[in-house]
């Protein structure tokens, strides 16, 4: 376990030391927050009854999701990873003792932290004194704010998990572009980061919420607003346990089988 | 202590022609052809040993290589090593094995080598008494005092090579796999290379097993050679087994590579 951890150390001290890379970030997810606030109240001002959420918990959720955005978006996946495999350094991970499949998981998980370390607090902050209807607010009650902390880290798993599974496949593809592309498009919509899920046509909404992608950032971020709670968001949480689990378990398997016909390129 | 017997492995290597026709073509159909990289190759070993394993480029060195370090599963044959198949106990064999590939590097790009060392500690759960004595050992040997507190990526090659061979040998590998440890280097560091080998293999009784192409390394590390070529076992002997190797061990080399053909 200790190995483990000590990855996730050095991969989240390296992440720390970026720091224009922070505030490059902090800017731009302000700016797109601020237009994304402005475009929704745009079609607010038309009529407000016409949409599934109140205001109040899409501001949230889009300052939320600027200031977590590198927890849950998919497109943030390790560079280092997709080279390693098809340059054949892999050679050197896989002459250690040590599970490949936990490794990179620590890896991305702590990446993924890292960044969100360092962004999250100044953009929350700001959107907190921002005037309303634009500000975020605080978890509707105490049980949501514990509820969103879980939901959160079980979102982290699912997408991390995810992720894993398009690494996975440089073994058998090489080139990562193409399931890359998919899968990050797919995330993009199917998740909720372009609008939020409640928004699509119910016959549609119903599908997706059965499908890993609603896992992900929908569940924290609608718990948080309160657009969740009591029944809903236990069964959100559960589903996030099951993603978690199913995509961790197909990873590790299509791990296995990848070990087994490895071939390192480049000599 | 290393017994291999009778390893194969190919590989499947796609083929096309020059030209826009030829693009077309595999589209619809790709060829491939069997690249046999291994053809029944057997050898043994004995601890302690330093064996020098030298071929044309292509020959198979390398992936004879990945396979006794548990990276590749060959097709066939069979390879034990202190009583256990790398490729079947990978994660428990691994530990008594220390590889360095001189075209790859194992040091975390951006932060300090100390770090990356660090890390090793904690993947082979080296214990600090072992960890620190063997650090002190190696940084001496080696010279790495003062590149230890450098980023990896700012390091020379020749830097990167000491760094590198210090950081396979941390846990006090029973095996030592080196992979063209001195490809690129100068002439300084290549015999510093070659001298600490050669100290460290005395003093510590490892098993190393060196692939390379400078023929300088062989004659200066290697009392016994295993020559490779077109994944078949040529030659395995020692330095007299070349002949005319005492006067110009290249070209003694690359006579022998001429008269097998490969």
């Amino acid at each position: 376990m200790k190995k483990y951890l000590s990855f996730f150390r050095l991969r989240f001290s390296m992440g720390l030391q970026y720091r224009a890379a922070a505030l490059a970030g902090i800017v731009t997810q302000f700016v797109w927050g601020g237009m994304e606030c402005l475009v929704f109240a745009a079609f607010y001002r038309a009529d407000p009854s016409a949409f599934p959420m109140r205001f109040s918990a899409v501001a949230s959720y889009i300052w939320l999701q600027q200031a977590f955005l590198a927890l849950f978006m998919a497109w943030m996946m390790e560079n280092e990873i997709f080279d390693c495999i098809r340059n054949g350094d892999v050679a050197y991970e896989l002459c250690r003792p040590i599970d490949i499949y936990s490794m990179w998981f620590c890896r991305s998980m702590a990446n993924r932290l890292s960044k969100a370390v360092l962004r999250c607090m100044p953009i929350l902050l700001v959107a907190g004194f921002l005037p309303e209807p634009y500000r975020m607010r605080l978890p509707v009650s105490v049980l949501a704010g514990v509820e969103f902390a879980v939901s959160m880290a079980l979102g982290l798993l699912v997408v991390t998990a995810f992720c894993m599974l398009v690494y996975i496949t440089t073994f058998f593809t090489i080139s990562p572009d193409g399931v890359r592309m998919t899968a990050v498009s797919a995330v993009e919509i199917l998740a909720g980061s372009i609008i939020p899920l409640p928004f699509f046509p119910d016959s549609i909404r119903r599908i997706l919420e059965l499908l890993p992608f609603a896992a992900m950032q929908n569940v924290p971020f609608r718990i948080y607003s309160g657009d969740l709670s009591g029944r809903a968001a236990v069964n959100g949480v559960l589903s996030q346990l099951f993603w978690a689990a199913a995509l961790i378990l197909a990873g590790k398997l299509l791990m296995r089988k990848a070990a087994k016909k490895i071939v390192i390129q480049g000599g | 202590m290393i017994e291999v017997q009778h390893l194969c492995k190919t590989f499947r290597v796609a083929k096309r022609g020059a030209g826009f026709s030829q693009a077309l073509k595999s589209l619809v159909r790709k060829e491939y052809e069997e690249v046999r990289a291994l053809d029944d190759v057997s050898f043994s070993i004995r601890e302690g040993e330093m064996v020098g394993y030298i071929g044309p480029n292509g020959a198979g060195k390398s992936s004879t290589i990945k396979i006794l370090s548990g990276i590749l599963t060959p097709d066939g044959g069979s390879c034990v090593i202190n009583g256990r198949i790398p490729w079947k106990d990978r994660v428990s064999y691994v530990k008594d094995i220390g590889v360095v590939f001189g075209q790859r590097t194992q040091l975390w790009w951006d932060v300090p080598v100390i770090d990356s060392y660090e890390l090793l500690k904690d993947i082979y759960s080296i214990p600090d008494g072992v960890y620190r004595s063997n650090l002190e050992e190696l940084a001496s040997l080696l010279n790495l005092e003062e590149l230890l507190k450098t980023p990896a990526r700012q390091l020379s090659l020749g830097q990167r090579m000491r760094c590198e061979i210090g950081a396979s040998l941390l846990h006090d590998p029973k095996i030592l796999f080196l992979d063209e440890p001195t490809i690129g280097l100068d002439a300084v560091s290549k015999l510093a290379v070659r001298d600490f080998i050669v100290k460290h293999n005395q003093k510590h009784k490892t098993t190393v097993i060196l692939t390379t192409h400078d023929m300088q390394d062989i004659e200066a590390l290697t009392s016994r050679i295993i020559m490779i070529g077109k994944g078949k076992i040529l030659l395995d002997g020692t330095l007299e087994d070349i002949p005319g190797a005492e006067d110009n061990m290249d070209q003694a080399v690359a006579d022998l590579y001429r008269r097998f053909q490969v």
